[in-house]
């Protein structure tokens, strides 16, 4: 039985479903001697921003139940270290590149997105709109509805490639925003980025995370994301990436019966660099035993 | 660097909830150079969910030894881990001491399980230096000597060798070393290695230290273990930097 297991994110062809999220795979170098880019659909390199950003001091991450929370801050290299000396490698691997850009101000997102746009390597473009984790950009366009129309809108102008925008998951109606995104002309939405949390030492009463709230990933949040995907896909006619907690192929499976056309996978790289080899598999194992002969056909398949 | 299924060969009891879990595991072996560590699953489930790093204790032919001390569920579930078991290693990971360089007397400074890298770095110091092993604790009991040379000891309450930490036991002793060109190694909790940090500088000694932070990946990609350095700007990462680092680079 042939199967296909390639997939479309708006104009955005990939071999499989199966992309690295933002933030888990580096610029890719790393992580390759550990598992192969090549055979993925995509990935997403670490934030961007226009200059280098040194990240939060230390303590930077804390596991927590069935999760972990993070508060690295965008450490980042950079746009112009990025395009000498990130590009060359990334170039090299054989699936799709989705650059990933975090700004402080609008004009920053344009800018990042207007340099970019000319490496060929580039496929797509992420908008993270939602990291929780500095004070000056991510969360506080990412809960406001007329922010995210005008970040999208100037991005799209500033590119003639896809444009993805990652939602914030801490907000109460994630559709509305995925249907500013589509309105304005976004490709894509990639939800959900990670939900706010924290963590106390309860000897000396201060918070265990230098930047007192993180984001939290991993299994723990897989129902919360699993239920955004669905709000979106029930209500906005836009390609949905689906991430939060996937570690297994059965978790790829819910979000894209759920509404997802791709799925990212996050935390699981820490413990698992090779999960998306894995997965792949399982997906493709899993086709043939439901005798389903192109995996697209499963996306917004829910039965409800 | 790789990701093996090990398998569990011996799990030692050394007492006060300190193990030493020997496992093979050939490549990894082959590979390791002392002060690395590697990054284990503890556990087959997802809980818990991130792996947990643990400085290579010491190489046989294809066989590891970790150290590890009952602290958390972690490694709690590690010690419960049964020899036939297979264990999911990856590693080896970082940039462990450098024993190659210019000196006469390597001087291991260790506090508690600080000793971990110390069995796998006197194996690898060239047979032509002569070893120190200055070990503290806070009581007889914190004290782990184990496949240590040249043991000298302090307890930070006098109930073994000389009474004081570390360091003060070093600055004791340390006149009857420096006829030779000396080189500290140290590992052990932050403020020893802060402490150990000035030593150095003010007498002017080479020295490298093993640090140590939550991590979650362990080879850069997370970027969850900075700590600050002194000769570039923003941070290294104590996964891929070090965990050893020249006590000049970074602020400890």
């Amino acid at each position: 039985m042939n199967i296909d297991l390639s997939v479309s994110v708006g104009s955005l062809k990939l071999k499989n479903p199966v992309i690295l999220a933002s933030g888990t795979v580096g610029y890719g170098n790393e992580i390759s001697n550990l598992t192969d880019l090549s055979r993925l659909g995509a990935i997403v390199t670490k934030s961007l921003s226009l200059k280098p950003r040194r990240g939060n001091p230390p303590q930077r991450i804390i596991e927590t139940a069935s999760g972990m929370l993070n508060a690295i801050g965008l450490a980042n290299v950079g746009v112009e270290e990025f395009v000498r000396e990130k590009i060359p490698f990334l170039s090299q691997i054989d699936s799709a590149i989705i650059c990933n850009i975090a700004a402080s101000s609008i004009e920053e997102y344009v800018e990042c997105v207007r340099i970019l746009t000319n490496e060929e390597t580039i496929k797509a473009f992420e908008i993270n709109i939602s990291c929780p984790n500095v004070k000056e950009g991510g969360l506080i366009f990412g809960h406001d509805l007329k922010s995210i129309g005008r970040i999208t809108e100037l991005t799209k102008a500033a590119s003639t490639k896809p444009v993805i925008i990652k939602l914030s998951p801490n907000v109460y109606d994630i559709a509305s925003y995925a249907k500013v995104v589509r309105q304005e002309g976004g490709d894509a939405v990639s939800a959900v980025n990670t939900l706010v949390g924290t963590s106390f030492n309860i000897y000396t009463r201060k918070p265990k995370l230098f930047n007192v709230t993180g984001g939290l990933s991993g299994p723990a949040i897989k129902p919360v994301a699993l239920a955004k995907v669905l709000e979106i896909s029930r209500n906005v006619d836009i390609p949905i990436i689906g991430i939060g907690g996937i570690t297994c192929w059965q978790d790829a499976v819910e979000f894209m019966i759920a509404g997802a056309s791709a799925i990212q996978l996050g935390t699981v790289n820490f413990i698992d660099p090779n999960a998306g080899i894995k997965i792949i598999q399982g997906l493709s194992d899993y086709c043939v035993k439901m005798a389903i002969t192109n995996l697209k056909d499963i996306t917004a398949s829910y039965q409800i | 660097m790789l990701i093996t299924n090990a398998i569990i060969t011996q799990i030692i009891e050394l007492g006060n909830s300190t193990f030493l879990i020997k496992i093979h595991s050939p490549e990894t072996a082959l590979k390791a150079k002392p002060g690395q560590f590697c990054n284990i699953k503890v556990s087959e489930s997802i809980f818990p969910l991130l792996r947990r790093p643990f400085s290579i204790c010491d190489v046989e032919g294809e066989y590891l030894y970790f150290m590890f001390k009952v602290q958390g569920e972690g490694t709690k579930l590690l010690a419960h881990r049964k020899t036939g078991e297979t264990l999911d290693v990856l590693g080896p990971l970082g940039n462990g001491f450098n024993v190659e360089c210019d000196y006469e007397t390597a001087v291991f400074v260790a506090g508690g399980l600080g000793s971990a890298p110390f069995p796998f770095v006197t194996r690898q110091i060239p047979s032509d230096k002569k070893i120190f092993s200055f070990v503290g604790g806070r009581s007889a009991k914190d004290v782990i000597t184990y496949n240590l040379k040249n043991i000298i000891v302090s307890t930070d309450d006098g109930s073994l060798g000389f009474k004081g930490n570390v360091i003060e036991l070093l600055q004791e002793n340390i006149h009857q070393l420096t006829s030779s060109k000396i080189k500290l190694f140290g590992c052990g909790p932050t403020v020893m290695l802060r402490s150990l940090k000035e030593f150095a500088l003010s007498n002017n000694f080479e020295c490298e230290i093993s640090t140590e932070c939550a991590m979650a990946c362990g080879f850069g990609i997370c970027q969850g273990c900075p700590i600050e350095a002194i000769d570039k700007d923003g941070y290294y990462l104590v996964c891929k930097d070090g965990p050893v680092f020249d006590v000049k680079k970074v602020v400890i």
